[in-house]
């Protein structure tokens, strides 16, 4: 990978590592600071696992108070700590630095309260997102935000980085999920914001901090809306001759007053991939393919499955499957949660962009990438959350030819500086973290990062939380990479990413 | 004056002190001067929401009224972008057009304060963040922008968040403006996340419930796989004390079949989807040994239409407090004060509108304690002029507002916007 201009090694810092390390272990029991080398390697990076770089050393507090103290005492000798939570992040969020310390929040494992009358859970930040599904479930109840890491990815960075998932359209983000923290400030301060009401008074912190990438604080404790299952949930499996009539399809659906729990699409290129590698039976002839949730009462959801059913065949379907049980409705999912591998079985890297389009520039989009794909010599394979606008395109390479991976880089900029271009953003759900941090000027100008930069330093104003993230570090736009995997190599290949 | 050379000039001033920018760069000029001279400013839309928040002693008015119009609406994108002083009502006229709508139900404040519709702006609505009945499904104001542009306080035009819900690039500043109360910048755009209006509206009103059997059926539907959209509770007490527009005068609809406390359950969809909740529900709430009324369509609208735009406090002289609260502590709350204050219940049990007669400031003292006890905070939404100059308008602890002082400053670095519209100092 190219590199990326980290902030600067405070020297000092490295020098009095052993006195750092001493004084940590008078703040938290001894066996919760990991100094040696063979401790801290698990931590020198996430699942973007391109960038690596091992800290000064790794902290695992208990409680909230032991965050404080330990925030308190870098703040005060001015030391960097990054904040990580289970570290599945895909845009290098919790790469660690020389200088810093890493504070792991591994040990914040609880479900703390099941509180069905007021629809809501507390768990602490470690807890991974599904397991909050698992424990209010017996009751027909689930947590909305499904990001694909969800078996693994812990709520607290759910938080740090404002997750999907598959259904965001229709249940909103992490942010429109949550109705309270427990925060602690780079300065030590514990901090309650919202609780079990709607809308706190005052201004929008949980709003600020959701997605702030952990720049601004750390999570200790996360208060979760809980929702009641829907009654029934059944998918639709259509192909298209061509990628415009998917991508009209997909406008048509919405523009008829339908909100689908959640709409995928997939180009050629992906579907011959995945249903390869997962026999999901997906129609290979065709040149995009939707999968379309809709959920509901039994007969709305049986409405809505006719009208889709008519817009697709208005749009020239090639194909319409509609799943008749539960097994069923998986299966089509089957495929499309096996992208990631699926492109990982084709080519010894792959490279994962993230990047926002308005639902209509679909085709346009998708005809640049084809184009660029052509410029640069390099396959593609296109998945596309295409209720939310969020594309997936996947860049296939071999990282051992350095002209290769070179021409990756620069290709998954171009798509990303497109996004933007034709009215999208950077990243939908992934993140900014180390690797987007020099395309922020693409979106943003010098007055909407200043005033970015000031919110930051109102809230750790020595810049110690999180540096070298999400913001530029050059005043020039650089142009660097993105979730690059080898040969398997990547932090959670056992994960599904979609 | 301290715009040199434009003194007179009818652009920016239709009074000595009242600045009326015709567009953002105006905004931006205006705001630059007023920074550069310390000048406090009191920022408005419309002005319908004006009263709600601590007085202002301002030098300025800067009215950005003339913000007002469409930018771009794409229906099949689902969103709307305007200028941020678009009168909602507009918005909403446009949007019903292409059978779509703003989820959140945006509230009617000019009932309460002029006795007739006022809805005031889009900038107005973001600014104090109150959101309509459908809130505990669809989310609130905050969840339905998208994006924005504004001037912060040095007068820099900044902007935030773009068109699509998708977007984790850069801290999420939409929210951050939402119920910031023109302390933080000087919205000049605005875009709105919209959703298809469902094509039926039905409701569902039991009759003569206690306080106690309402909030347990409140509760019931908002945990309901029945896709509810609406859950209020409008009691018939206080009998007691100068109270205007009981429910009987104020819902005087055909089929609302019996008299007693109203607790009302809106369904909204397709026919056939409805009819078939609506069969549900009749079981999960054992309905078929209670009083109830069906409201169809029409009168379904009607009805929420009437809650939403707060004609329950139509030109009321009491004092009018907003209570949020954890669903749960519902009954603890209003038994507080039963008898004593007139109030209703929205949001399934976590919102309690209040309206006081003769209120004290010992009395929001002791009711805003329980509320925070019960997890909850209180707003005083209008206050008549005994309470003029009250200090306390929302419920805030000392830490958070330390924190909210550096965001007020990394945005308005002198403090000109609204100086102490939220608190002292803020």
């Amino acid at each position: 990978m190219s590199e990326l201009a980290l902030p600067k090694v405070d020297k000092s810092t490295i020098l009095n590592r052993d006195k750092i390390v001493s004084k940590l272990k008078r703040i938290i029991k001894s066996e919760n600071v990991l100094d040696h080398n063979d401790e801290i390697k698990p931590y020198e990076t996430d699942a973007l696992s391109a960038y690596k770089q091992k800290p000064l050393v790794v902290v695992l507090p208990e409680t909230t108070q032991e965050v404080s103290e330990i925030l308190k005492y870098c703040n005060k000798e001015k030391i960097k700590v990054i904040p990580r939570g289970a570290g599945t992040g895909l845009s290098g969020g919790a790469l660690p630095l020389k200088d810093s310390i890493l504070l792991a929040l591994g040990k914040f494992n609880k479900i703390l309260e099941i509180d069905f009358e007021n629809r809501c859970v507390i768990a602490q930040p470690g807890v991974t997102n599904l397991s909050i599904t698992h424990a209010v479930q017996h009751k027909g109840f689930y947590y909305a935000p499904d990001p694909s890491s969800q078996i693994a990815c812990s709520i607290g960075g759910n938080v740090a980085e404002n997750s999907g998932g598959v259904h965001s359209l229709k249940y909103g983000t992490t942010s429109n999920n949550i109705l309270g923290l427990e925060v602690v400030f780079m300065d030590g301060t514990i901090s309650r914001l919202g609780g079990k009401t709607y809308d706190s008074e005052g201004y929008d912190l949980l709003g600020l901090i959701s997605g702030s990438e952990g720049l601004l604080c750390v999570i200790t404790e996360v208060t979760v809306k809980i929702l009641k299952k829907p009654q029934t949930v059944k998918a639709a499996l259509i192909g298209f001759p061509t990628i415009e009539d998917g991508g009209n399809c997909v406008s048509d659906i919405i523009a008829s007053g339908i909100v689908p729990a959640g709409m995928e699409m997939m180009d050629k290129a992906l579907i011959e991939a995945t249903d390869n590698f997962s026999k999901a039976g997906y129609p290979r002839d065709a040149e995009s393919m939707l999968i379309v949730e809709l959920d509901g009462t039994k007969s709305e959801v049986d409405e809505l499955i006719n009208k889709v059913s008519a817009i697709a065949k208005k749009n020239n379907s090639s194909s319409l499957k509609i799943s008749n049980n539960e097994e069923e409705r998986l299966k089509f999912w089957a495929g499309r949660k096996a992208a990631f591998p699926a492109c990982g079985a084709m080519a010894p890297d792959y490279y994962c962009m993230d990047g926002t389009i308005p639902r209509r520039k679909l085709s346009e989009v998708l005809k640049e990438i084809s184009r660029l794909s052509q410029k640069y010599d390099l396959p593609v394979a296109n998945a596309f959350h295409a209720g939310d606008g969020n594309l997936h395109p996947l860049i296939m390479f071999d990282a051992n030819d350095k002209e290769q991976l070179e021409k990756t880089e620069q290709f998954g900029t171009d798509i990303l500086k497109y996004c933007v271009k034709v009215g999208g953003v950077l990243t939908g759900e992934h993140g900014v973290g180390f690797e987007k941090r020099e395309l922020m000027c693409e979106m943003f100008n010098d007055n909407d990062i200043q005033q970015q930069l000031r919110i930051k330093k109102a809230l750790d104003s020595h810049s110690l939380l999180n540096p070298g993230k999400v913001y530029p570090i050059l005043r020039k736009c650089a142009e660097e990479g993105r979730v690059h995997v080898h040969r398997g190599r990547e932090k959670f290949p056992d994960i599904p990413r979609f | 004056m301290f715009i040199e050379g434009e003194k007179n000039s009818q652009t920016f001033q239709d009074s000595e002190n009242t600045l009326k920018p015709n567009d953002e760069l105006e905004v931006s000029k205006i705001i630059q001067d007023l920074y550069k001279n310390n000048l406090p400013t009191e920022i408005i839309g419309s002005g319908s929401k004006r009263q709600i928040g601590k007085k202002l002693q301002c030098a300025k008015t800067l009215k950005l009224s003339k913000l007002s119009g469409v930018i771009e609406y794409l229906p099949e994108e689902l969103y709307i972008k305007v200028k941020a002083c678009t009168p909602i009502f507009e918005i909403e006229t446009l949007l019903k057009k292409h059978n779509q709508q703003l989820a959140f139900e945006p509230l009617d404040f000019g009932y309460m304060f002029f006795g007739e519709s006022n809805k005031g702006t889009a900038a107005g609505h973001v600014s104090c963040n109150f959101s309509g009945s459908r809130r505990f499904k669809v989310g609130s104001i905050r969840d339905h922008v998208l994006g924005f542009r504004a001037v912060n306080g040095k007068g820099e035009i900044i902007k935030s968040g773009g068109t699509v819900v998708k977007n984790v690039t850069g801290y999420d500043l939409s929210k951050l403006i939402c119920g910031s109360y023109g302390t933080l910048v000087a919205l000049t755009e605005l875009t709105f996340k919209v959703l298809p209006a469902k094509e039926n509206s039905n409701t569902i009103v039991i009759h003569e419930l206690s306080i106690q059997d309402a909030a347990q059926i409140l509760n019931k539907v908002a945990s309901s796989s029945s896709d509810v959209s609406g859950a209020v509770f409008l009691p018939t007490e206080p009998k007691i004390g100068n109270y205007n527009n009981n429910i009987e005068q104020l819902f005087k609809l055909n089929d609302l079949k019996f008299k007693g406390s109203f607790t009302a359950i809106r369904l909204e969809g397709s026919k056939k989807s409805i009819l078939e909740r609506l069969s549900d529900l009749n079981k999960e709430l054992n309905l078929s040994n209670k009083k109830v009324s069906n409201l169809d369509l029409y009168q379904s609208i009607l009805f929420w239409q009437k809650i939403n735009n707060l004609e329950f406090f139509n030109n009321s002289k009491n004092t009018i407090l907003r209570a949020v609260i954890p669903p749960s502590t519902c009954t603890k709350l209003i038994n507080y004060f039963k008898n004593k204050y007139k109030y209703f219940v929205d949001w399934a049990g976590s919102l309690v509108w209040i309206e006081a007669e003769n209120f004290a400031e010992d009395e929001l003292f002791s009711l805003r304690n329980f509320i925070v006890n019960l997890g909850g905070y209180l707003t005083v939404i209008k206050r008549p002029h005994h309470l003029g100059s009250l200090n306390e308008i929302f419920t805030i602890n000392l830490n958070r507002l330390n924190i909210s002082k550096n965001i007020k400053q990394s945005f308005d670095p002198k403090g000109i916007f609204n100086p102490g519209k939220m608190y002292t100092g803020n």
